[in-house]
């Protein structure tokens, strides 16, 4: 891979990070309203998929979208905005945190019924194959949709249709308070792929490089009208579910074990030891992506809140 | 510490409401995610599966469809499910279950079946979006076969859930995000525009509250107000306020459940005051308010002086924006300003 790409894909993770810590201190300050769902520790996945993808390509997301939304390249302040509820926001501060979207960027949306985004994310890719503009659709759940019946709808859909799509599960081994042991009999979410007809693959999801690789060779056959596959990412959830969930039904071990794991330090040493990056390089990006982030939470700030008459006009009945 | 007499919380009545029934009954059990050690996503559980164990508190995966067409199965042969789905808005994914399947078994075989089961739901809007704040009451009024519980204080929430897991047929329960927390006497309602109201404790004895009588929350003359869960605090602060600052006499009452209603308490205070003002979280449209209303309107318009008003959510699926929510949801001030309009005229 040209280093270009390994900048890149570096730059990516560091900006999701940096992006939910701020966010998190911002929402103890009581500025950010609502509630929140954060990526912090599964960010290698976002980007391993999202760096193979075209801008015109398709993603769903899910209720912890802030990741996806930055891997696929949209533009930070306008999260930020959404966030702050404010007008300026990707979704004009009607969606919030859970329902983050950017048509123009390829986003069609997160959501918060779990589970619910994969069928639609098999009608884009319907609609691609038909349109016949060679986009593909990368359609990423947690491990916890894996048991609602639009999963397995959607699966079988796209795989008999051999629509042009990747399912990316991302087993971070808990659906809010549980365990994936209590809600699912086998070892690997990937094994189910074959119940469908398809292939399915578990790949380290901490391992940006991993993820990318597969994910590469995955998007290549769904473009080329072979159908497609499950992917299933094991990763870990570094903080609670959501905003007041401290997660204390983790055991510590298991916690630390994955802290160890941290997809991002794992990242920066292997570019360390490859020569890419040095202190001062990383310190660089670093100040970087601050300072956008920065900017972000001013101009989120500075902005208007939605104005409550045109909030009414978005339904037409 | 002193002992602890009653319950003021509603989190805590409705969790002494399932303590009580499964050590009453072993039929009784409960399904739902995060339901286990967690103790539920609005901790109503917590600490039940200590109690009773895995086997009768169930954990489920991400599965609405298989929650509550599991309660259906085992109801048919013999158990007593006790279904929490953790947002409301989450019923649609298991609506056949329960608009095609529990509702209707009990007259597609002829009366050999009954369905048991309570399904435990919570509404209301609180800054989390369109798809985690609906108030979906008015779905279940519409379809026949099931039965619908609203409680808004303690008292309710314990009395009315008894009585909902003893029953023979569906019981759609709703509870009121924001009012799990509520104290009493005069207590805090957590994060409802600073409300304080009185909220009727929960005894720790025993007792059930039958479906299809309301409680009449305040008594009064010059109007009468129906109102439901969060509603019924916030119609009671402005009842005090029109009292205090205009001398205006407002008749507050809560129907409990939704099916069965309490018609006669409605219609005899409507008949005394002349005027109805209903108020009710879901969207206006087609929604609890109408019915009632139009029951009213059917049975006691010549007792009218002035046309019903309904108070509810503006017809728009629920904005994030604080500023926007705050505006679609029926506010004090709204629910102040129709009461008088409907004693201007
Ligand atoms: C249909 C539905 N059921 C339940 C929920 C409540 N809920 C929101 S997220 C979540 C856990 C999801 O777990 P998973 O799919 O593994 O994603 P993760 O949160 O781990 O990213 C639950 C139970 C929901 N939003 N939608
Ligand atoms: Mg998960």
């Amino acid at each position: 891979m040209e280093k270009v790409k390994l900048l890149k894909i570096y730059r990516k993770m560091l900006e999701i990070r940096r992006f939910e810590e701020k966010l998190y201190s911002l929402f103890l300050t009581g500025i950010v309203p609502g509630t929140m769902h954060q990526y912090i520790g599964q960010e290698a996945i976002a980007v391993g998929v999202c760096e193979n993808l075209r801008e015109n390509d398709y993603i769903t997301t899910t209720h912890r979208g802030h990741g996806h939304y930055l891997a696929k390249g949209a533009p930070l302040k306008e999260l930020m905005a959404e966030l702050f509820a404010k007008k300026t926001g990707c979704c004009r501060g009607m969606g919030g945190s859970m329902h983050i979207a950017k048509l123009s960027s390829g986003i069609l949306g997160g959501g918060g019924i779990v589970g619910a985004g994969i069928p639609i994310a098999c009608g884009a890719a319907l609609s691609a194959k038909i349109r016949k503009k060679g986009q593909i659709v990368a359609c990423f759940f947690g491990d916890g949709a894996v048991n609602t019946g639009a999963f397995h709808e959607g699966v079988n859909l796209a795989a008999v249709w051999k629509l042009p799509i990747i399912f990316v599960c991302e087993n971070n081994l808990y659906a809010f308070s549980t365990p994936i042991k209590e809600a699912v009999a086998i070892e690997n979410i990937a094994e189910r792929a074959r119940g469908y007809g398809i292939p399915g693959i578990a790949v380290n999801g901490n391992d940006v490089l991993e993820v990318y690789e597969i994910a590469y060779q995955a998007i290549k056959k769904a473009r080329e009208g072979r159908g497609p596959t499950l992917i299933e990412c094991k990763t870990y959830r570094y903080k609670g579910h959501a905003r007041f969930d401290p997660g204390t039904y983790r055991p510590r071990e298991e916690v630390e074990e994955w802290l160890r794991k941290d997809p991002l330090v794992l990242y920066q040493r292997k570019l360390i030891e490859m020569g890419i990056i040095d202190e001062k390089k990383s310190e660089e990006i670093e100040q970087e992506v601050r300072k956008s982030i920065e900017e972000a939470i001013k101009f989120a700030k500075a902005s208007p809140e939605p104005d409550i008459k045109n909030s009414l006009e978005y339904v037409y009945a | 510490m002193p002992e602890i007499k009653q319950i003021d919380t509603i989190a805590e009545a409705l969790r002494e409401a399932l303590r009580e029934e499964m050590q009453r009954d072993p039929a009784v059990i409960l399904l739902g995610e995060d339901i286990g050690e967690f103790g539920g996503a609005f901790q109503v559980t917590r600490g039940l599966i200590k109690e009773f164990g895995k086997e009768r508190v169930r954990n489920t995966p991400i599965s609405e469809t298989a929650i509550i067409g599991t309660a259906i199965g085992a109801a048919l042969t013999g158990m007593r499910p006790v279904a929490e789905i953790q947002y409301a808005d989450f019923l649609t994914c298991c609506m056949d279950q329960i608009v095609n399947q529990a509702a209707k078994i009990r007259l597609m075989t002829g009366g050999q079946a009954k369905v048991p089961i309570v399904i435990r739901a919570q509404v209301g809007s609180a800054t989390r979006g369109a798809q985690h704040g609906q108030s979906v009451e008015a779905w279940f009024m519409h379809t026949p076969g099931l039965k619908v519980a609203v409680p808004s204080t303690p008292y309710e929430a314990k009395g009315l859930l008894k009585m909902a897991i003893r029953d023979d047929n569906p019981v759609m329960f709703f509870e009121h995000k924001l009012l799990y927390g509520s104290r009493s006497p005069g207590g805090k309602l957590k994060g409802t525009e600073g409300a304080v109201t009185t909220v009727k404790p929960a005894p720790y004895e025993e007792y059930t509250i039958p479906f299809g009588k309301a409680d009449v929350k305040k008594e009064g003359k010059d109007v009468t107000v129906v109102a439901t869960l969060l509603m019924v605090h916030k119609a009671l602060r402005v009842a005090e306020r029109l009292e205090k600052e205009e001398g205006i006499s407002v008749e507050v009452i809560d129907p409990c459940t939704l099916v069965p209603l309490d018609e006669e308490t409605i219609l005899n205070s409507v008949k005394k005051t002349g005027r109805l003002v209903v108020i009710s979280e879901d969207c206006t449209r087609g929604g609890v308010g109408s019915e009632i209303a139009a029951i009213v309107a059917e049975k006691a318009l010549d007792f009218l002086d002035a046309p019903i008003k309904r108070v509810g959510a503006l017809n728009t699926p629920i904005p994030f924006a604080p500023n926007v929510e705050k505006h679609v949801i029926p506010s004090e001030e709204r629910i102040f300003l129709a009461i008088k309009e409907v004693l201007s005229s």
